[in-house]
């Protein structure tokens, strides 16, 4: 009789439903998978050693290529570690500003992980309409910041600047008439805010869409219901946060239970799932987006009614105006200071964690009173959730350890740093 | 978290852990305990379990090297020459409660702390993180290998006294046909030089 041993197989690192660089040695028995080990760090640039080199202000940029997909969450937690050592002050309309776009990202976030999940699973469909809301809330971003992913928009006091008044239109071509075209820019027409809120009116009927496509779909069920099942004990030990935790029937929110900028002023709801399977974390997902829209429409609403400024007028810290630098000769000293030497952190350290679209994410900043940080550790939420991957994949069948990938929402930028 | 439930935690810990307890520092809205080496495993298992602590995630674990930090009163802790420290921050979702856990690793030659895996099983990888990074040792880990960086890489590349640019570069070698490393040939630069400003500086000039 022939021995039957287990095999190892090698998964990725170029591997579509490896949402990245991700390498997986697989030890199966059959198509039973005994034992997942994640291979990471193939994606690795060391951008905590980078911000020990770099001024405060100059790593905001890298922060938006940790996790690429919500770019924004990223740089909220970093302004908000330096802003709790400076003890800095923020406008409330940038707290506002910061909380819309915070959701937005969130949006941006879920869309890409509904897209990919979906596809992953053999829903082709679901990635197209994904791409295209996308596209609406990148206009968004690349109207307020000049760019499309990489904001670098949020600022230690504040954001860069106010929420334009126009947003860019679409130009005629040979592809598009100018019939079309005018169609096409029919909702570009006001501020970002109208645009905004016309996306926020279409949104929901967008969700629909999707789980008219999935919630039902006897397929999907089937891949998701049961497979990867945490206990809430178990989710918590492990250090899931954010989506992972709430599947498993936890009610954990930084943005209720520790409320950090303006959210203890919004109205929304936290969904929480019962199971903690893939489906519950694929439900608590979908609740997210309409709470998010729920959020950004009462921001929308505030920001019309409230003008204001955008960042603090502490110009040691955050810029002063061009004709304030060209016309004050003190100011013209703080804009030469602040981009040549940098602000001066106080000695001390502090700990910021934002409800991250994947989870926590966490920036732990060391200062002893330079001009840039003495150590930056960048706490990930996909980097706790792929250490579980072996535990949640163990007795489940190899195409289930794709559908656990993609529950978790991995993203190889924030992981691998 | 509101001031009043910082002082019951702040007693509290100071109550339980008594004399294991080194020292104890709020900074903004922050609590941290400086803990020693040796107490790690017990000190960890009643912040678990103690009803009144309850910390059930372990949020973050980091590696600290405190070498180039200067004036060391600034720290929280004081680090006394050590040079590393592991940083662990705790959450309790049951009590919405947070606190920073600071260790410094006796030796500077071969620092090592205590495993925390089988308390908080989350610590895996974050301590092979900081095993990788900064070399400091958690013994009793089941599995410590590096995470991060490349395989067979040499170094800690997140000491103060490895240098940013690395030691080795990799190219591809036209005559051999392969992927070689070599000593790098770029110059180390800084563009923007490190300042530390005495205290009060430019507060006169307001």
């Amino acid at each position: 009789m022939a021995e039957i041993r287990n095999y190892t197989m090698n998964f990725g690192p170029q591997h579509p439903a490896a949402h990245g660089v991700l390498r997986l040695v697989l030890e199966l028995d059959g198509e039973v998978v005994r034992r997942a080990d994640p291979h990471i760090g193939l994606l690795h640039r060391a951008t905590e050693k980078l911000a020990e080199n770099k001024t405060y202000l100059q790593s905001v940029p890298y922060m938006d290529r940790l996790d690429y997909v919500s770019m924004m969450v990223n740089e909220h937690a970093y302004v908000m570690a330096i802003e709790k050592l400076l003890q800095l002050e923020v406008p409330l309309r940038a707290q506002y500003i910061r909380v819309m776009f915070d959701e937005i990202t969130r949006i941006l976030n879920h869309l890409l992980w509904i897209g990919a999940h979906a596809l992953d699973v053999g829903a082709m469909t679901m990635f197209l309409y994904a791409f295209r809301e996308r596209e609406d809330l990148m206009d968004c971003y690349e109207a307020v910041s000049g760019a499309r992913l990489h904001a670098a928009y949020y600022r230690p006091g504040g954001v860069y600047r106010d929420l334009p008044d126009t947003m860019p239109k679409y130009q005629a071509s040979t592809i598009h008439t100018d019939k079309q075209t005018r169609i096409r820019n029919q909702n570009r027409e006001g501020s970002l805010l109208d645009f905004i809120e016309d996306f926020t009116e279409r949104f929901p009927t967008y969700v629909d869409e999707y789980e008219t496509l999935l919630t039902d779909n006897r397929i999907w069920k089937q891949r998701l219901v049961d497979v990867g099942v945490v206990s809430p004990e178990r989710a918590k030990a492990l250090g899931f946060t954010g989506p992972m935790l709430r599947g498993s029937g936890v009610e954990w929110d930084l943005r209720k239970k520790q409320p950090y900028e303006v959210y203890d002023r919004l109205d929304f709801d936290i969904p929480v799932g019962v199971n903690g399977d893939c489906y519950d974390r694929y439900l608590v997902r979908m609740e997210e987006f309409r709470q998010s829209n729920r959020i950004i429409k009462q921001c929308v609403d505030w920001l019309r009614k409230n003008p204001g400024p955008v960042i603090t007028d502490n110009h040691k810290v955050a810029p002063p105006s061009r004709i304030d630098m060209k016309q004050n000769m003190e100011e013209m000293i703080h804009h030469f200071k602040l981009f040549s030497e940098g602000f001066h952190v106080p000695p001390g350290e502090a700990y910021v964690g934002v409800e991250h679209p994947k989870g926590e994410f966490g920036i732990y900043l060391v200062s002893n009173g330079a001009n840039k940080p003495y150590r930056l550790k960048i706490r990930a939420p996909g980097f706790a959730h792929l250490a579980a991957l072996d535990e949640m994949s163990r007795g489940h069948m190899i195409a289930d350890v794709v559908a656990i990938i993609g529950t978790q929402d991995i993203v190889f930028g924030e992981i691998d740093r | 978290m509101d001031k009043n439930r910082h002082e019951v935690l702040a007693e509290s810990l100071t109550r339980i852990l008594a004399e294991r307890l080194v020292s104890l520092h709020k900074l903004f809205d922050e609590l941290t305990i400086v803990i020693r080496a040796k107490d790690v495993h017990s000190v960890s298992e009643v912040l678990r379990d103690h009803e009144d602590l309850g910390f059930d995630t372990l949020v973050d674990l980091c590696g600290v090297d405190y070498s180039t930090y200067g004036d060391e009163t600034n720290a929280l802790g004081q680090s006394n020459g050590r040079r590393f420290a592991v940083v662990y921050h705790l959450l309790s979702v049951s009590h919405n409660h947070r606190l920073r856990m600071k260790v410094f690793a006796e030796e500077t030659e071969f620092p090592a702390v205590d495993s925390v895996m089988k308390i908080w099983p989350g610590a895996n990888w974050f301590e092979r993180e900081a095993f990788d990074l900064f070399g400091i040792v958690f013994s009793g880990h089941s599995d410590l290998r590096r995470i991060l960086t490349d395989y067979g890489f040499v170094g800690n590349p997140f000491r103060k006294d490895f240098p940013i640019s690395g030691y080795v570069e990799m190219r591809y070698d036209e005559e051999q046909k392969r992927v070689i490393y070599q000593p790098v040939s770029i110059e180390p630069r800084e563009i923007t030089p490190y300042v530390i400003r005495e205290q009060n500086y430019g507060n006169g000039h307001m």
